[in-house]
């Protein structure tokens, strides 16, 4: 076993912009966002790639973040839930619907399930109530029971359909 | 949690990842998807001293027919995501594709490689099963070069692959079953979205008319958490090879695998006794099912 293994360079665009550190190699990406950059809106729910709190879209492709090591981000593009909401302040379709459907209740899991709602929606614009439910399978809500953020990605695709806006 | 520290190499070539591995033998691991590998290190049940990250390494990520469109060969790296959604893979090999959506959660498929998939050896993963009813073959390079290893031989124990550790799997490759008369399952007990398999069986079948009834012609089938590693279900194949396809054979054939398997006790996922009535009756549903979508009916999987 080594210790004390040297720090490396990493530099990541996050939510469009360019952050550099020298990280350990085992930090993870989650860490790396909230505690270097920090993106405290990325949760560490499980820390055990179980509840997907912690998921984010790398490359445009949503991975849990607690299952990844920061270097391997490097040179890669992150968007966080940071990164949803319009330049004027304006909440993402995604975050809209959460809000007006009381798609939260602790609002622990939010950010985890807009995320993994942005790739769902641009993988399938117009999902099912079983694709949506298949899509955020890998997200854990202890409150809701769900019912509600089911609807909420319903309603955010309905919505960014008629705008023809994919998801950022 | 964090793992023990490392050192991280993020190699160009699979001549260099092989290079590292020989230099750091005894004490390094490969790190592809990582939804395995990256859980036991936090967990602190694996601590490599070194981490060679494949993910960089190019042209380890594709789906291809080969030349002589006899197989379809799929690159290590590549995702359990793009092996569900790939339009090839639906068309010559649906069993793959039947597969890879029944893994995990949508995030791990975006991150979780075949090839780290296979080399990682989970008793209850579900490729291992899968490449056993389709008889794939595991391409690896190491420092003296490729081989081809079949999927019968490359699967040796739990957590155990005939991988040196000096070799790296480049590609999985399977036959693709004929056009017409191919039929596949895969069908998977959970206990909840996204936990591994408390039982799962993989089954691809070829059947022929012919003037007395419908014969089968190829009978694949491959078990996930039934034993110490992914098993060939060989004598309930027997039932169904070269035999006409009947009730009665069918029953034969889940008979036969609920006594080849051998399951353990777990107290998750169920008793011994439990998983072998399920394997049991799970090889004939999916048997049934290949067979019905051989046949034309019962929708996505013919082939």
């Amino acid at each position: 076993m080594t210790t004390g293994s040297p720090r490396l360079a990493v530099k990541v665009r996050v939510n469009g912009k360019e952050s550099a550190k020298e990280v350990e190699p085992r930090l993870l990406l989650v860490h790396f966002l909230r505690e270097e950059l920090g993106l405290t809106g990325t949760h560490v729910g499980c820390d055990t790639s179980n509840c997907g709190a912690c998921t984010i879209l790398l490359d445009g492709k949503s991975v849990k973040s607690c299952t990844m090591f920061a270097v391997q981000a490097d040179g890669r593009e992150v968007t966080t839930i940071e990164g949803m909401q319009g330049a004027d302040g304006e909440l993402h379709p995604i975050q809209k619907a959460f809000w007006e459907n009381h798609g939260l209740q602790c609002g622990y899991c939010t950010p985890g399930m807009v995320m993994q709602a942005a790739w769902l929606l641009r993988e399938n614009p117009n999902p099912s109530e079983k694709e949506i439910r298949l899509g955020i399978s890998g997200n854990l809500c202890r409150c809701t029971g769900y019912q509600n953020i089911v609807k909420s990605i319903e309603e955010a695709a309905k919505a960014m359909r008629s705008d023809g806006k994919s998801g950022r | 949690m964090l793992p023990r520290s490392f050192q991280y190499f993020a190699p160009a070539s699979v001549e260099e990842a092989a290079d590292l591995l020989r230099e750091h033998a005894g004490d390094v691991k490969i790190l592809a998807g990582g939804m395995s590998l990256i859980p036991l290190m936090k967990l602190r049940l694996a601590s490599p001293g070194y981490l060679v990250d494949i993910n960089r390494v190019k042209g380890l990520d594709y789906i291809k027919e080969s030349d002589d469109g006899k197989s379809l060969q799929i690159g290590s790296l590549t995702r359990h995501h793009a092996l569900e959604s790939s339009p090839l893979v639906g068309k010559r090999a649906p069993l793959l594709s039947e597969a890879a959506a029944s893994i995990g959660d949508p995030q791990v498929r975006n991150r979780g490689t075949i090839g780290g998939a296979l080399a990682h050896s989970d008793p209850s993963g579900d490729w291992g099963a899968t490449i056993l009813a389709m008889r794939g073959v595991i391409k690896v390079q190491g420092p003296s070069g490729e081989r081809s290893i079949s999927i019968d031989d490359f699967l040796v124990d739990t957590f155990a692959t005939a991988l040196k550790e000096d070799e790296v799997i480049t590609e999985v490759s399977v036959p693709i079953p004929p056009e017409t008369g191919s039929g596949s399952a895969y069908m998977k007990l959970e206990r909840k979205a996204g936990d591994f398999a408390t039982v799962g069986v993989a089954v691809q079948l070829t059947l022929e008319e012919r003037g007395d009834g419908v014969y089968c012609t190829y009978a694949g089938i491959g078990l996930a958490a039934l034993g110490a590693k992914n098993l060939r279900a060989g004598k309930a194949e027997g039932c169904l090879t070269n035999m006409k396809l009947t009730k009665d054979t069918i029953a034969e054939a889940s008979s036969a695998a609920e006594r080849e398997c051998s399951p353990s006790d777990d107290p998750l996922r169920g008793s011994a006794k439990y998983k072998r009535e399920m394997a049991g009756l799970f090889t004939r549903r999916a048997v049934e099912l290949a067979a019905a979508r051989a046949q034309g009916r019962g929708g996505r999987g013919s082939r």
